[in-house]
């Protein structure tokens, strides 16, 4: 449980990081650094996203899975690191 | 071969019932073959057939009923918690949030989600991916292309006696027509049968002029009115200047009264800025610049005498070949004239000896073309002789820059009026140069023979892309220029000052030290007499010299005819004396 701390800790403190979410295969944040809504809205959009982006690789590729997800808009950079039951977002502004 | 069958039936056995019965074949029509026939054919041997042997496939459509969809979004609020879960209550989503993060599953989830993700994130801060590098550096312009100019139209001198197109004049409103001044300039070329005739073109109709316009003499220059785009004046060969409306035909309107009119042909005529609209000056060889109204065409309002002594004498007056006006310095304008010579002169100076400015001097010849640049209204090009320089205000002794001797004499030139660095001239053996400044000094950029006769007269639209130029023979041709040559290229503005300014500079520099040296040799040679005055008290004065000069002189000469005479004596007494050898001999014998 700690390490888990600690980890997220970690990501927080990284430069650039603005928030970090886990989010649960249910669409259930677990833990969050920013605010519920924004939370809320990330999650459920980020989760289709993933799923959309795993059904493309396995269509192309049955064999190939997805193991991470980067969206670079122009303000920031949305990081996913999906899992089966388990999504981790992280949200970085890489030029700062 | 048509079979025929021919039946009869009784009328009374119409409608009766059919007995059928059976009967052994007839032969009706026995066709035996006719070998003849086989001579209309011939055996083709051998013969194509083409198979295939595929599967065999048909087409078909199908359309089924549409099947309507429709978009819609669902905004999830708070996504998926249990049943026994209540989202709003904090408690709740607390306790299961805490039940959840106890689970090894999602430690384990998270540390490895986490180092792959912290890997990312490394990689973001290490390097921007996404950088622009070199960002000042804006896309490289379109591939250097070669300057180049294309031919779009000639309009051709509809009389059967070509004569020379002399004056140019865009239409000041989108630049659809052209008005070209017809006249032969060559000394008493002009036969009586040559048309009078001057015309205006639509640019899309190279065949038949627009308009013609008819006035009493050839006219040599021809402008539209930049204010009103109906009024053109022109002025004639035989010093007149008519103006007319395109609206009201081809005859003048109104013609300047001879009397009060140039005495050689008009060979430039410009509008002035001005309230009105209706001014506008004149320029002839007969050395006078006149102005005049168009309202009152019985007279000019004013009148200069090109007399470089500034004393009004007409006798030593200087023929005027070209004007130039610019709109921006209205008071000012300049005379190219006849003998090589810029006059600048002021409008409003209160005495005419103060009209004069200075002048330029340093062509050979006539000065045929004189503008500003546009851009950098102190500099100025002349095209004259054989070169075509360019000039800076400030220095009269000498131009600032200046192109080499040209095998052919240069007619004409204008500059681009969208690129301070570009200009165009135009030569006697139908070449059309461009240059470009900035490119190359030395050589035009572009050489262009237009046509085989010589080029008389040129004129650019106001975009710069399009010119038009005049031929000896009446052809006028409108090129296309390529874009590099009319658009303006960054930092030009800036490289162009800083030329013409390093120019200037450096024949300022010149003209000081010529200055120099010629106050030195003033010097010099004042000393000089100094001392001569001098050498010469100690001396007789001149009047004692020159009675020495006598003496010695007869001095001489009497000692000749004496060495003459005894010479004389001498072969006299040795003919005596031979005669006396002889008499004795005579006698001896």
């Amino acid at each position: 449980m700690s390490e888990v701390e600690e980890t997220l800790k970690r990501i927080q403190s990284h430069k650039g990081v603005i928030g970090t979410i886990v989010v649960n295969a249910e669409g259930i944040p677990i833990r969050t650094t920013l605010d519920n809504s924004t939370t809320v809205q990330y999650a459920g959009l980020l989760h289709q996203l993933t799923m959309k982006a795993r059904s493309t690789v396995r269509d192309i590729d049955p064999q190939n899975d997805l193991t991470f997800l980067r969206v670079r808009s122009k303000k920031h950079e949305i990081m996913v690191a999906p899992d089966k039951e388990y999504l981790l977002i992280v949200i970085q502004n890489p030029s700062e | 071969m048509e079979i025929v069958y021919v039946y009869t039936k009784k009328r009374s056995e119409f409608g009766r019932q059919c007995n059928f019965s059976d009967r052994p074949a007839e032969l009706h029509v026995d066709i035996l073959p006719d070998p003849s026939q086989m001579d209309n054919y011939i055996e083709r041997n051998p013969c194509d057939n083409p198979t295939q042997c595929a599967q065999e496939m048909s087409e078909h459509e199908v359309n089924t009923e549409r099947f309507q969809t429709e978009t819609r979004g669902i905004n999830h609020v708070e996504g998926g918690w249990p049943k026994d879960v209540n989202p709003q209550e904090m408690e709740q989503t607390i306790r299961y949030r805490k039940k959840v993060e106890k689970d090894e599953n999602y430690i384990n989830t998270v540390l490895q989600l986490g180092s792959l993700m912290e890997h990312c994130i490394k990689q973001n801060n290490a390097i921007d991916i996404y950088q622009q590098y070199f960002e000042e550096e804006e896309v490289s312009e379109s591939a250097e292309e070669q300057p180049s100019a294309k031919t779009i139209n000639v309009f051709r001198d509809p009389n059967e006696i070509k004569r020379t197109a002399t004056g140019l004049s865009w239409h000041p409103d989108g630049a659809k027509k052209l008005a070209v001044a017809y006249s032969s300039l060559e000394f008493q070329r002009a036969t009586k049968d040559m048309s009078f005739d001057s015309y205006i073109w639509d640019i899309e109709n190279p065949d038949k002029p627009e308009m013609t316009l008819k006035p009493v003499s050839p006219l040599v220059c021809l402008e539209y009115n930049p204010k009103d785009s109906h009024v053109l004046i022109g002025g004639c060969y035989n010093g007149q200047i008519a103006y007319w409306d395109t609206r009201k035909g081809s005859q003048p309107v109104e013609m300047s009264t001879i009397e009060h009119s140039h005495r050689d042909p008009v060979y430039k005529v410009i509008w002035l800025q001005s309230k009105t609209g209706t001014d506008y000056f004149s320029a002839s060889t007969d050395g006078n610049v006149l102005w005049w109204d168009i309202r009152k065409m019985s007279e000019p309002t004013e009148r200069l005498i090109l007399d470089p002594s500034k004393k009004g004498n007409l006798d030593n007056a200087l023929g005027a070949i070209s004007l130039e006006f610019e709109t921006t310095m209205p008071t000012k304008f300049m005379v190219g004239t006849e003998q090589g010579q810029v006059v600048s002169c002021n409008r409003k100076a209160k005495t005419p000896a103060e009209k004069i400015v200075c002048t330029y001097s340093g062509h050979h010849g006539p000065i045929y073309a004189l503008q500003r640049n546009p851009f950098f209204p102190k500099n100025f090009l002349t095209v004259a002789d054989w070169t075509a320089r360019i000039w800076s205000e400030e220095i009269k002794e000498s131009s600032i820059m200046w192109t080499k001797y040209h095998m052919t004499y240069l007619t004409d030139g204008c500059w681009s009026p969208v690129r301070p660095a570009v200009f165009f001239t135009t030569r006697m053996d139908g070449t059309l140069d461009v240059w470009d400044l900035l490119f190359k000094q030395n050589d035009p950029t572009l050489s262009l023979k237009v046509c085989d006769e010589s080029l008389y007269s040129l004129r650019l639209q106001d975009n710069g892309r399009f010119l038009a130029c005049g031929s000896q023979l009446g052809t006028t041709t409108l090129l296309e220029i390529s874009p590099g040559l009319c658009t303006l290229q960054r930092n030009e503005k800036a490289l162009a000052t800083a030329m013409f300014e390093r120019e200037t500079k450096r024949e300022k520099i010149l003209e000081a030290r010529h200055r120099e040296m010629r106050l030195k040799e003033r010097s010099r040679s004042e000393q000089g007499k100094e001392e001569e005055m001098k050498d010469m008290d100690m001396e007789e004065s001149s009047e004692d010299l020159v009675a020495q000069a006598e003496k010695e002189f007869f001095e001489v000469v009497e000692f000749e005819l004496k060495k003459r005479e005894r010479e004389e004596e001498k072969s006299q007494n040795k003919a005596d004396k031979e005669k006396e050898i002889s008499e004795e001999k005579e006698a001896q014998d």
